[in-house]
């Protein structure tokens, strides 16, 4: 299963524990683990559900490549990383 | 007077308390983050904080013990965009440019940008957008000052009653509801852009209106820094009046009224709009007592270096005594008047860049 990880930033404001989440692309990835921590949501989408514009994640060590739609694949072994990007501090 | 002063910062919320001889920071919440709005609800005594944070959106937070602890509230939040909808504006907010109480328990008022007006009628535990105003056809001509998107930074909520409310839009003009938002009414007459085309000049719909405020005494009378020039209303915000007396320039962004004389307003020039800063570098305050007739320029107090402070449109605020006030800059400096602005002093602290203060009112 997936691993997803969240930048140590987001501590400051609720917990984010490293997690595996089913699913095969970001997008339900990401909905898999925000299932379990809505809070979390808010911090890494805004309310239409597309990325937060200095939000970045990162796949295996692979930039997304589809920041509107989040539809890039996630494979079993891979491990998602959930990042603030270094614009918009 | 009020002895507690809340302040916004780019990094973090200030709370300012006034002792046996000397004013002090209190405490700092937030401390590195944001801070776009504050409001302390006199009914209630909860403090309300609204981060903008760089990478992970708005968020609003509650404390019910003044600032002790603090749990995250939801944050207003627009519904879902409608595929295929024809509309300049993002669905998103921004930030949250303005809080204020409503006036009866539980309710609050969120001005936001990207123009959405939110309500909450449960103290903050959700909001509503307010669809009325949103939905009007108007709102498609709104656009950013200075911001990208237009933005809601003026809720002045009637005491006499709390269903009677004038909001101020940048850049979107002056909005007028008789019944808690349910229906709106566009005001502003009077009020002109020079930075339009001649034919839209006087165009209510977009004008850039800096900021309002609303005599508590008597609600009737607003005061408006416009993006060009002093603007007054006596009719709760239908119609306006220039006022061309202010000086040393009718630029600015600050205004505050006095609780209980209408005639009586302070401004905080600066030079122009593609020149936000202090005339000749020198930092004052403009002062009517006359309804706008004539002003006085306050300066005692000030700093008499070079300053190229700006005070932004909440950065300026008066106490119920009137005689109390409070203005921080862009560059995080903090002055104080116990005279109505005759003389200031300095707060001993440099703070970072400020968004917006306000006197704490204590619980009713």
């Amino acid at each position: 299963m997936p691993k997803v990880q969240f930048t140590g930033q987001l501590q400051r404001f609720l917990s984010v524990p490293t997690v595996e989440a089913e699913g095969a692309t970001v997008r339900a990835v990401l909905d898999a683990v925000f299932r379990d921590n809505p809070r979390l949501r808010g911090y890494v989408l805004d309310e239409q559900g597309a990325l937060r514009k200095h939000v970045t994640v990162f796949v295996s060590g692979r930039a997304l490549a589809d920041r509107g739609g989040l539809g890039d694949a996630v494979g079993p072994t891979d491990e998602v990383y959930v990042l603030q990007a270094l614009s918009g501090g | 007077m009020s002895d507690r002063i809340l302040v916004g910062t780019r990094k973090g919320l200030f709370d300012l308390r006034r002792g046996e001889s000397r004013w002090g920071i209190h405490r700092v919440h937030f401390l590195g983050d944001p801070v776009s709005a504050v409001l302390r609800d006199p009914l209630s005594g909860a403090l309300y904080a609204a981060l903008a944070l760089g990478h992970f959106g708005v968020k609003l937070w509650m404390s019910a013990d003044d600032g002790a602890t603090w749990i995250e509230r939801p944050a207003p939040a627009f519904p879902p965009r409608p595929d295929g909808l024809d509309d300049p504006h993002p669905w998103t907010v921004h930030s949250i440019w303005t809080l204020e109480n409503g006036g009866v328990p539980g309710r609050l008022w969120a001005g936001t940008i990207s123009g959405g007006l939110f309500r909450s009628d449960d103290a903050g535990g959700s909001w509503q957008l307010v669809r009325s105003l949103w939905d009007r056809p108007e709102r498609r001509e709104w656009f950013g000052g200075g911001a990208d998107h237009p933005g809601i930074h003026s809720v002045c909520v009637d005491p006499r009653f709390s269903d009677r409310v004038v909001v101020g839009v940048s850049c979107g003009g002056v909005w007028m509801s008789e019944d808690g938002g349910a229906n709106w009414q566009l005001g502003g007459k009077g009020i002109y852009a020079e930075f339009m085309p001649p034919e839209r000049r006087e165009d209510p719909r977009i004008q850039d209106v800096h900021r309002i405020v609303q005599c508590a005494a008597l609600p009737d009378t607003l005061w408006c820094q416009h993006h060009n020039g002093v603007f007054h209303s006596q009719d709760r915000g239908l119609t306006w009046r220039e006022i061309t007396t202010i000086k040393p320039s009718k630029f600015g962004f600050a205004v505050a009224v006095h609780p209980s004389d209408p005639r009586s307003a302070w401004f905080v020039p600066a030079v122009k709009d593609e020149c936000r800063v202090p005339v000749d570098g020198k930092l004052v305050v403009a002062r009517t007592r006359d309804s706008g007739e004539s002003f006085d320029t306050l300066s005692a107090g000030l700093p008499d270096v070079p300053a190229y402070d700006l005070i932004y449109r909440h950065a300026l605020a008066v106490d119920g005594s009137g005689r109390r006030l409070a203005m921080g800059s862009t560059t995080g400096g903090t002055w104080l008047s116990e005279d109505g602005g005759d003389t200031w002093f300095e707060f001993p602290a440099r703070l970072p860049p400020i968004a917006c203060l306000r006197f704490a009112v204590e619980t009713a």
